[in-house]
């Protein structure tokens, strides 16, 4: 039997999602305005986060009138509790992807200082967990949840071998710190969102388990 | 947002000489839930009568002050009491239905109405018992005695009863203090489906009853309105220290 109260966790869902659908939208952007050296874009990124500010504040705002009116118990109120949670990582995501844009935008009145190999690739894997880590959460997928977390560890090695690689050439020539430490900070941001994924990759775990697995993968 | 259905305004209502209720002022707006919290004897069943004037069977009752539907005094000596009933039904604490069949129970207003068409009463029967989320488990034995029926159908065979008159505001006097825990579901969920056609107005010993099922809550304690907003406004943020005492359990 369909209750009135299921379809009050239905909008919340469907406004979390839209929630990742901007977060991830926010970085494939700024990450787009790295590569096409696009002032405009990157502050668009910008502007468009205060939309995701926004967003959270209204699930977090429904989430507490649905805790308040409707007494959730086991899964509900673990769904509204990990709904809130996650608009938070999704939330700080899209601040992450803001800190990319304001470094692109610096960097596109720069000479370009290499063509970009790893960040490029670290964004599609940090991307493509958020997407996946939201799959995961509306259609139960726990296994995809786990393995998630694991594929946290390509993103790291791909940020340290970036750090390796942008030190060296700062090294060389002096010249080149400022845009090497802005690519540095680029794919810190970018290693960033790949946690804040496997951050919702746990609360999924916890939504359909009950298990609290985080604090186990350092 | 739709102006009051109900406006009440600096109501009071002695029993004899003691005093029950103190100078309420609230209005009730239309096609949404509105529930009266509040301890025993804070006044909240006292005023849920009033608004039909049930309170006129009891003897020694006198009101001051002004309570109006649509703009119409309901205390004026012209009103009709029985054509204000028609217009505010009402289901209480524990099911009445008639010692009749299923079927007669919820014929019983419309025939008092002159209603005898055999197909038109079968049409609207279907209906009210569809509305009372009651249709399929009854529909293959309408004619069977309404006491065969579990007691939380028996509630909502008197919601049934109640519609089938096709009244603008249903008052509900603790409708579930006599369910258990699913039958009392089944008429918060149905109370949720009622409240887009018809006022509701649901006093309930129950906060959290009250927190389900309504739009606005009104708190009351002994006889005066503490506070009256938003359900979500009431049970996430009260203005009043009394009502969140009350709310949360510290008090009442």
């Amino acid at each position: 039997m369909e209750l009135h109260f299921d379809q009050e966790l239905t909008q919340l869902k469907d406004e979390l999602l839209r929630m990742s659908a901007i977060a991830e939208q926010a970085v494939a952007e700024s990450l787009k305005a790295l590569i096409q050296r696009d002032a405009a874009l990157a502050r668009k990124v910008n502007t468009d986060d205060n939309l995701l500010d926004h967003l959270q504040m209204e699930i977090d705002e429904r989430s507490v009138q649905l805790i308040a009116l409707r007494q959730p118990k086991a899964r509900d109120l673990r769904f509204i509790i990990v709904t809130m949670k996650i608009a938070a990582e999704l939330e700080r995501v899209g601040d992450q992807a803001v800190n990319i844009a304001h470094r692109a935008e610096e960097l596109s009145t720069l000479p370009s200082l290499k063509p970009l190999v790893d960040i490029p690739r670290m964004a599609e894997l940090a991307r493509g967990m958020v997407r996946e880590v939201l799959d995961a959460f509306v259609y139960g997928k726990v296994d995809l949840a786990r393995a998630l977390i694991e594929r946290d560890t390509a993103v790291d090695s791909l940020n340290r071998q970036v750090q390796r690689e942008l030190t060296s050439f700062m090294i060389e020539d002096p010249q080149t710190i400022t845009r090497a430490l802005a690519l540095i900070s680029i794919a810190r941001n970018l290693e960033r969102v790949a946690d804040h994924a496997t951050n919702i990759a746990e609360e999924v775990v916890y939504l359909y388990e009950a298990r609290d697995i985080r604090h186990q993968h350092q | 947002m739709n102006g009051p259905i109900f406006n009440i305004n600096n109501l009071s209502l002695w029993y004899g000489q003691k005093q029950a209720l103190f100078d309420v002022t609230i209005p009730v707006r239309p096609k949404c839930s509105t529930a009266f919290i509040g301890p025993s004897g804070c006044g909240k069943s006292t005023l849920l009568r009033c608004l039909n004037r049930m309170n006129d069977l009891i003897p020694n009752v006198r009101t001051t002050g002004e309570l109006t539907l649509h703009e119409q005094d309901i205390f004026a000596p012209a009103v009709d009491v029985i054509e204000l009933r028609k217009r505010v039904g009402m289901v209480f604490q524990k099911s009445n239905p008639f010692p009749k069949s299923i079927f007669d129970n919820v014929a019983y207003g419309l025939r008092i109405q002159g209603l005898t068409r055999k197909g038109e009463l079968q049409e609207r029967i279907e209906l009210s018992l569809h509305k009372a989320a009651l249709w399929d488990e009854v529909k293959d034995r309408l004619n069977d005695s309404a006491l065969s029926l579990s007691g939380g159908q028996q509630q909502r065979l008197c919601i049934a009863r109640a519609i089938a008159v096709e009244p603008e505001v249903l008052l509900m006097d603790e409708p579930c203090s006599a369910l258990d825990p699913v039958a009392t579901a089944k008429i918060e969920e149905l109370i949720q489906d009622l409240k887009k056609e018809y006022t509701i107005v649901i006093v309930t010993h129950n906060m959290q009853q009250a927190a389900r099922v309504s739009d606005y809550t009104a708190f009351f304690y002994l006889g005066r309105l503490v506070e009256a907003d938003t359900t979500n406004r009431i049970f996430t943020n009260p203005a009043n220290k009394q009502t969140e005492d009350y709310i949360t359990g510290r008090f009442g």
